[in-house]
């Protein structure tokens, strides 16, 4: 589903991937883990296309990120570690995210209830107003609700109490079948009870690649 | 097409939000009321009275303060994006670049056109009721002028966004093309003319190409179709073409060099890294 192969990508001097191959296949929850500056971002950024890499490719489904955006985000869930300071209120970002992707709205209050975030109560209220768990809650069910088959979290439970921290892990569970889920994480004791691949970075560079 | 309208409709929903907006409404909201209060209307100065010299006032004062007023909200629409990591969230869906870009520049060309414009129906509204007699022709002129300098600014601010790393460069480099464009040129040409090292049309062309210049000179040639203001500068101008291709030129030119500079700045979005 997901291919690396040979990629590089520099920042000026820096080398932040360094010639990184790699494949994510359907059913695989891998936890991608390394210090910081491993390389780790760098990689999933690659995955959605922000980065033109100075050499090698990623392709998903066959599409190249960078090229095919369009078609590759449509099948790719994406939490940052930290809620963004996004302007737009409730409402607005759901008809962002459900007009730009064909979801419905439903689907997602739907799985904001699941996750305890009384969302008809804050629609009107601007997203960066929320408590950082509030906007965790509702990116975890903005990615949920868009049935992707490649869902990328970077640290999701960052910002989540232990209650919310179980609510996610059992909505994961349910959709977790014929999807490829990448959780990158300092902590393995949080997704350890979900994970059946842990892959290890350090200097830009993929230094373990375990099946658990 | 969906995306690209509904990038513009949030875009413009999210700015009229923004206390930058209040200002910015206030500013030229406020100059036409502080234009009636003051008695502008009532006032004659080089033959000029009633609305026409109301008018004539709101785009001298317009000139300076609008480009900057542009540059400094927009400039900051992409770089600023990406500074907070907003760019990297609202990109991980499925819209196009060419979609993301060009909506947010139709959604913050209607921010920044509408509250000059309204400025100026105030003007006319509030003109009629007191019995003035409406300058149409100034009116329409000036309408053209600001919609087009209001899109040349525009796509050089998002020519600064799309490459500039940080919010502060941008503004930096905004404050910088404002300042050149309204008054460095002006001095470096006149002391250019006087030691009269250069050809004169060259100085008046360079002059020219200056979008700024070009809607000064624009917005006196309706008042003063002989340009006789301006003094000798005039005779190169109306020598090489008649005063209606002039005022063409100058809507025409400024539209085109905004979309020129915003077509730029996207081949720099899109060949960039987007974080």
């Amino acid at each position: 589903m997901i291919k690396v192969s040979n990629l590089t990508k520099k920042f000026a001097q820096h080398v932040s991937l360094d010639n990184v191959s790699c494949e994510f296949n359907k059913n695989e929850s891998i936890a991608l883990m390394g210090a910081n500056g491993a390389g780790k971002t760098t990689l999933i950024r690659s995955i959605l296309g922000y980065y033109h890499p100075d050499s090698g490719k990623v392709s998903i489904d066959g599409f190249c990120p960078v090229k095919e955006r369009v078609k590759v985000l449509q099948n790719i869930s994406f939490v940052p570690q930290l809620p963004p300071p996004i302007k737009l209120n409730i409402q607005e970002l759901m008809q962002y995210v459900c007009m730009s992707t064909d979801i419905d709205k439903e689907l997602i209050e739907y799985y904001s209830n699941e996750m305890k975030l009384d969302i008809k109560a804050n629609l009107y209220k601007s997203f960066f107003k929320l408590s950082g768990g509030m906007k965790q809650k509702l990116l975890i069910a903005i990615s949920l609700a868009k049935k992707s088959s490649i869902i990328i979290y970077d640290e999701p439970t960052a910002n989540l109490d232990p209650k919310a921290r179980d609510d996610f892990y059992r909505l994961l569970k349910q959709n977790e079948d014929e999807k490829v889920l990448l959780f990158v994480t300092h902590r393995l004791e949080e997704v350890q009870g979900l994970v059946n691949r842990q892959i290890y970075m350090d200097m830009g560079k993929v230094v373990a690649d375990e099946r658990v | 097409m969906k995306n690209l309208y509904l990038i513009a409709y949030l875009d413009l929903k999210e700015s009229i939000r923004a206390k930058w907006f209040l200002v910015y409404s206030l500013v030229f909201g406020g100059l036409i009321a502080l234009f009636f209060i003051a008695g502008v209307t009532e006032s004659q100065v080089m033959g000029f009275s009633g609305l026409s010299r109301l008018l004539l006032m709101y785009i001298q004062i317009t000139i300076v303060i609008l480009p900057i007023f542009i540059l400094i909200t927009t400039v900051r629409s992409i770089s600023g994006d990406r500074d907070n990591h907003i760019l990297e969230y609202m990109l991980s869906f499925p819209i196009s670049l060419k979609q993301y870009y060009w909506g947010k520049i139709i959604g913050r060309f209607i921010t920044v056109y509408l509250p000059v414009i309204f400025a100026m129906i105030i003007a006319v509204v509030y003109g009629f009721i007191k019995g003035a007699s409406i300058p149409w022709n100034i009116f329409f002129l000036y309408t053209g002028l600001l919609f087009s300098l209001s899109s040349a600014f525009l796509g050089i601010a998002f020519f600064i966004s799309s490459f500039v790393k940080s919010s502060e460069v941008a503004l930096g480099i905004s404050f910088f093309v404002w300042i050149f464009l309204l008054a460095f040129i002006d001095i470096a040409l006149i002391s250019l003319m006087m030691q009269q090292r250069v050809n004169e049309e060259l100085i008046i062309f360079i002059a020219m190409i200056n979008p700024m210049e070009l809607f000064r000179v624009a917005a006196i040639s309706l008042f003063d179709p002989e340009l006789t203001v301006m003094g000798p500068v005039a005779f190169y101008i109306l020598d090489l073409m008649s005063q209606s291709v002039f005022v063409l030129l100058s809507i025409g030119y400024p539209l085109l060099l905004g979309l020129f500079f915003a077509f730029l700045g996207f081949k720099i979005f899109e060949k960039k890294d987007l974080v």
